[in-house]
């Protein structure tokens, strides 16, 4: 074999002029020179970032750390904060794009600086790291670390699955982030529709990037899904009866559903879209017989429950952050509940609004709008729930209780508009439009995205053992909300003026004044992670006088409150036995909380097991191979990944057994340390003699 | 959004939406979109005004009434069920009115016959045929002002969507298959179109202009196009290359820009949705344009 031949086979479809900065130096101009730069520094800045990892983890020893304690570990926490972890990740990636196509139209009048492909880029590695990787691993992670703990149990179900998962996602998010070094990813889109994703029009790899991206995302999910719900059915506390459950428990079953029965169209479409692509079937071409309106079909039968998959988790978080943080019961839970099941079924039956103007008949189109608006109904009843929950308690203007106040006001402005795109006739003048754009967005960022956050601070000293700073969490809230506002309300003006999204540049005078406030607005948002991070630094550098080892910093009504923080790696010591809802608040109120229980067993816990990392790593090498045509990297990476699930049908020994003197020995401990612990009113919970035992608010003298 | 809307209406910046119709489709799309705008406040503002009421009223230490354990009202709970079940069944039933009346696909209440084109979407430019007078034109879509538009869409490449605002709804064109858009003006006047849906490098480019004219200014203007070169083999060449009208004007050595075509091949419509369907797909591959 030639040597060129050899390179030919070994790497694939993969040449120079994959890099970001080839064009600049092949074809110079000053065009190409500003978007090479501009990429270019966005794959810098990534590969400097992986560079200061490895280099930080090498200077502190910390390999042997990361894979013991996290990369292999089974703990449904420790997945569920690296989950949490990759979202964050993600969230700045796709936060600086953001950004820098809002520069680009705020001097997008005749031209700007960013090139069509380049901007094509953008908006779809936007979407695609928005939907697959921030906001689904933010919600899997939180569902993962919170659901447990709140049903009284010590894991998921499948624990080795739980890790697969993870993996599988973060192979995903490990391609989008490979495509930022060797380009170009798609520019079709997160929906990558055909025909236009098909080899006849996007020859190039960027719609395989995609293609497999989603794919990984997708299984990923369908299986994280299966897990959830299992555990939510067979791994309750004794007496945790489903009307028992908190209600992000609710959240998460429902989601979990949506998952099981949602993800499959987009794992089918997209594997028929690479079979188009890869094996020349014509599933959705223009020609031999394809039809590309399947795929929106199937699409979004995927893409609408999964809104509710995105926005059914915060319903949750919101759910138990104002009851929490209003010191009262959870007003209308059977009606929450019930409100959650609704949503959930209807989202099935509401796809064909994505694409109205697709030409069916104006009564298939009416039905799917009125089915659409239906959802209106049940999520309503949410919000003036959550309202009357404000009632009559007595409400800590907290963290997350600034994101659940901006919430509840934005969210029925998105619902609004939602209702007006809801109208097939409103659609037609509409869809397509910056109107949609700014929609949905006011449904993900005060729904979805404020949630997590809302999550993340509310949780955090759970997982992590001290309180976030309270200080910098309020700026960030605050800067959120105002950088939306500023953000997306000027694109629903464009949107009524009829500017359609994904426009590089356009030639309308009239719309400048409206993306110059939406770039102030994205200026702010920034602003806002900026926030987050000096949060988290000097959370960090100050943990030490915002401990709250008792395990109870926020007055908190469920499970997860009543055991210490850091949650220890069993959760209970002993099984908690539940005789209604908000069972930690009935304790706490009745002075049953903190008792020793009369004895204790041991407790079987997984082992660690490598067979998730390596079905990430193989996943990885799978999917890239099969992007750049590097058949001998799919074909290795596929058995790697099929043989390590296979040889791990062979390992018996899969269960640690923790002694229950052990157990004992650290539970009493714990114990001693609550009771010698003062026991603060609710105005000293950020405080740093907060150390996590509550006096109950409907105790508190006021 | 009602005060950003009447902003946008009172700045008077003479941008071409629907909120300023040019046309009865946008014109009942306003009436319509103002009544959900108005149904939807009801539901709105009491969230907007009551949230933060309760948390200033309701504040820790706030000396309010305090009830930790009330969580269910059969009151409240009718009323919040059936507040925006009401609500809903008044949206749907103008939703159902409104779909229905205004169906692309259903022709206009007119005494004047419908002027009959079609519409074929490429990269990225709009040809616009005219069947019953054997001319056709890129970009430009004139049509008597008297008379309503009946437009039958289709695409020579990817999806795109025909999209006038200030007349109103928008279709999607596909290759392969033919939609329906009807559509009037109430006066003469020159509106700007788009395509909506994003198809690549030149989508921000691909605009076009409706012109709405008098009678005799659309028989001028008809008659100037027959006079122009016919739509031949080479130039249906052209227009499947990528590019924007004025690449397609060079291509043809057309002078001005102005791209009108003085004669049609049979059933030039059909034959490009059957093309678009056939095609091997090396046909269009861009890579050999590249």
């Amino acid at each position: 074999m030639t040597l060129s031949g050899f390179l030919d086979a070994a790497l694939g479809r993969l040449d120079w002029n994959a890099l970001p900065f080839w064009e600049m130096v092949a074809h110079p101009s000053a065009s190409s020179i500003i978007n090479g730069l501009i990429a270019s520094g966005a794959a810098g800045v990534m590969v400097l970032g992986a560079l200061v990892t490895v280099w930080a983890l090498t200077r502190y020893s910390l390999w042997g750390a990361l894979w013991r304690d996290w990369l292999t570990s089974l703990d449904h926490k420790k997945i569920g904060i690296m989950y949490i972890a990759l979202a964050f990740v993600m969230l700045a990636r796709a936060l600086a794009e953001a950004s820098v196509m809002r520069t680009q139209q705020a001097v997008g009048l005749g031209g700007g600086f960013l090139s069509p492909e380049h901007f094509g880029q953008l908006f779809s590695t936007h979407g695609t790291i928005m939907i697959f990787f921030m906001a689904m691993p933010f919600l899997t992670g939180v569902i993962n670390f919170v659901m447990p703990l709140q049903i009284g149990a010590r894991d998921v179900a499948f624990p080795l699955l739980n890790s697969v998962s993870l993996a599988l996602t973060a192979a995903g998010a490990a391609l989008v982030m490979a495509s930022l070094l060797l380009t170009p990813f798609s520019i079709g889109g997160w929906s990558g529709y055909p025909p236009f994703t098909e080899t006849g029009y996007s020859p190039d790899v960027g719609p395989d990037y995609w293609i497999w991206a989603v794919t990984l995302s997708s299984l990923g999910t369908t299986l994280a899904g299966m897990n959830f719900a299992v555990t939510i059915y067979k791994k309750r506390a004794p007496g945790m009866t489903m009307f028992r459950m908190p209600l992000f428990c609710w959240t998460a079953l429902c989601v979990s559903i949506l998952m099981i029965f949602a993800m499959p169209p987009l794992t089918l479409a997209t594997s028929m879209l690479a079979l188009d692509r890869y094996l020349d079937f014509h599933f959705f071409t223009n020609t031999g017989g394809g039809d590309p309106m399947l795929y929106a079909n199937m699409f979004w039968l995927f893409g609408h429950p999964e809104v509710y998959i995105l926005i059914l988790p915060a319903f949750g978080v919101y759910s138990e952050v104002i009851s929490t943080l209003s010191g009262k019961k959870l007003y209308g839970y059977t009606s929450l509940a019930l409100a959650t099941i609704c949503i959930a079924v209807l989202s099935f039956t509401v796809w064909v609004h994505h694409f109205f103007t697709m030409g069916q008949s104006a009564s298939l189109n009416a039905v799917f709008g009125i089915a659409t608006m239906l959802i209106g109904i049940p999520t309503g009843v949410k919000v003036y729930d959550w309202m009357l929950t404000l009632y009559r308690g007595r409400v800590r203007l907290g963290v997350p209780m600034i994101y659940a106040a901006g919430f509840l006001m934005l969210f029925v402005i998105g619902g609004a508009t939602g209702i007006v795109l809801a109208n097939p006739s409103l659609d037609y003048v509409t869809h397509n439009t910056l109107f949609l754009v700014a929609h949905f967005h006011n449904m993900l960022i005060p729904g979805l995205l404020f949630g997590m956050l809302a999550a993340y601070a509310f949780w955090f000293p759970k997982a992590f053992g001290f309180r976030l700073e309270e200080k910098w969490g309020r700026r960030a809230a605050v800067s959120w909300i105002a950088g939306f506002i500023l953000a997306f309300f000027p694109l629903y003006g464009l949107g009524l003026l009829g500017m359609p999204r994904r426009t590089v540049a356009f030639f309308e005078p009239a719309y400048l004044p409206f993306t110059l406030v939406a770039l102030a607005g994205a200026g702010l948002v920034l602003f806002a992670f900026g926030c987050l991070v000096a949060q988290l630094v000097v959370s960090i550098r100050e943990r030490e006088r915002r401990r709250v080892p008792a395990g109870d910093p926020w007055d908190g009504r469920s499970l997860e409150w009543s055991i210490p923080a850091p949650a220890p790696e069993w959760n209970f010591a002993v099984l908690p036995k539940v005789e209604t809802r908000d069972p930690f608040t009935e304790a706490k109120e009745q002075g049953r909380a903190y008792r020793s229980p009369e004895d204790y067993e041991d407790i079987g816990m997984p082992r660690n097991s490598a067979v998730g990392p390596i079905v990430g790593v193989a996943g990885f090498a799978c999917a890239f191979g099969l992007v750049w045509y590097m058949w001998w990297l799919a074909s290795l990476g596929a058995l790697l990944g099929l043989g390590a699930m296979l040889a791990r049908g062979f390992v018996r020994d899969t269960v640690r057994v923790i002694p229950a003197a052990e157990v004992r020995k650290a539970h009493e401990g714990w114990l001693a340390m609550v009771h010698a612990t003062p026991r603060i009113p609710r105005h000293e919970e950020n405080t740093p003699a907060n150390l996590g035992h509550a006096i109950p608010a409907s105790q508190e003298e006021q | 959004m009602p005060p950003l809307a009447a902003f946008l209406l009172l700045s008077g910046c003479g941008v071409e939406t629907f909120l300023d119709p040019q046309g009865p489709v946008a014109a009942q799309q306003r009436t319509h979109f103002w009544l959900v705008t108005a149904l939807m406040a009801l539901v709105v503002l009491p969230v907007l005004t009551l949230t933060p009421w309760l948390i200033w009223r309701y504040r820790d230490r706030g000396g309010a009434d305090y009830e930790p354990r009330w969580a269910f009202s059969r009151a409240w709970e009718v009323a919040l069920w059936g507040g925006p079940a009401l609500v809903v069944a008044v949206l749907a039933a103008l939703l159902w009115i409104n779909a229905t009346r205004l169906d692309p696909y259903a022709p206009l209440v007119s005494d004047a016959d419908p002027l009959r084109v079609q519409a074929v979407g490429y990269d990225w430019k709009w040809l616009f045929l005219y069947p019953d007078l054997g001319i056709a034109s890129v970009d430009l879509l004139a049509f008597p002002a008297a008379r309503p538009l009946e437009i039958e869409l289709t695409s020579a490449t990817v999806m795109q969507s025909f999209f006038v605002p200030a007349l109103g709804s928008q279709i999607y064109a596909m290759g392969g298959m033919s939609t329906w858009l009807h559509l009037g003006a109430d006066a003469p006047g020159r509106f700007g179109g788009e395509n909506s849906q994003y198809n690549g490098k030149g989508f921000h480019m691909q605009k076009f202009e409706a012109v709405a004219m008098d009678d005799e200014a659309f028989e001028a203007w008809a008659r100037h196009a027959a006079t122009a070169p016919a739509l031949d083999a080479a130039a249906l060449e052209a227009l499947g290359r990528e590019g924007v009208a004025s690449d397609l004007a060079r291509a043809l050595d057309r002078q001005g820009g102005e791209i009108l075509f003085g004669g049609l091949p049979d059933d030039l419509f059909a034959r490009v949705m059957s093309e678009t369907a056939k095609a091997p797909m090396a046909a269009h591959d861009r890579a050999d344009g590249q």
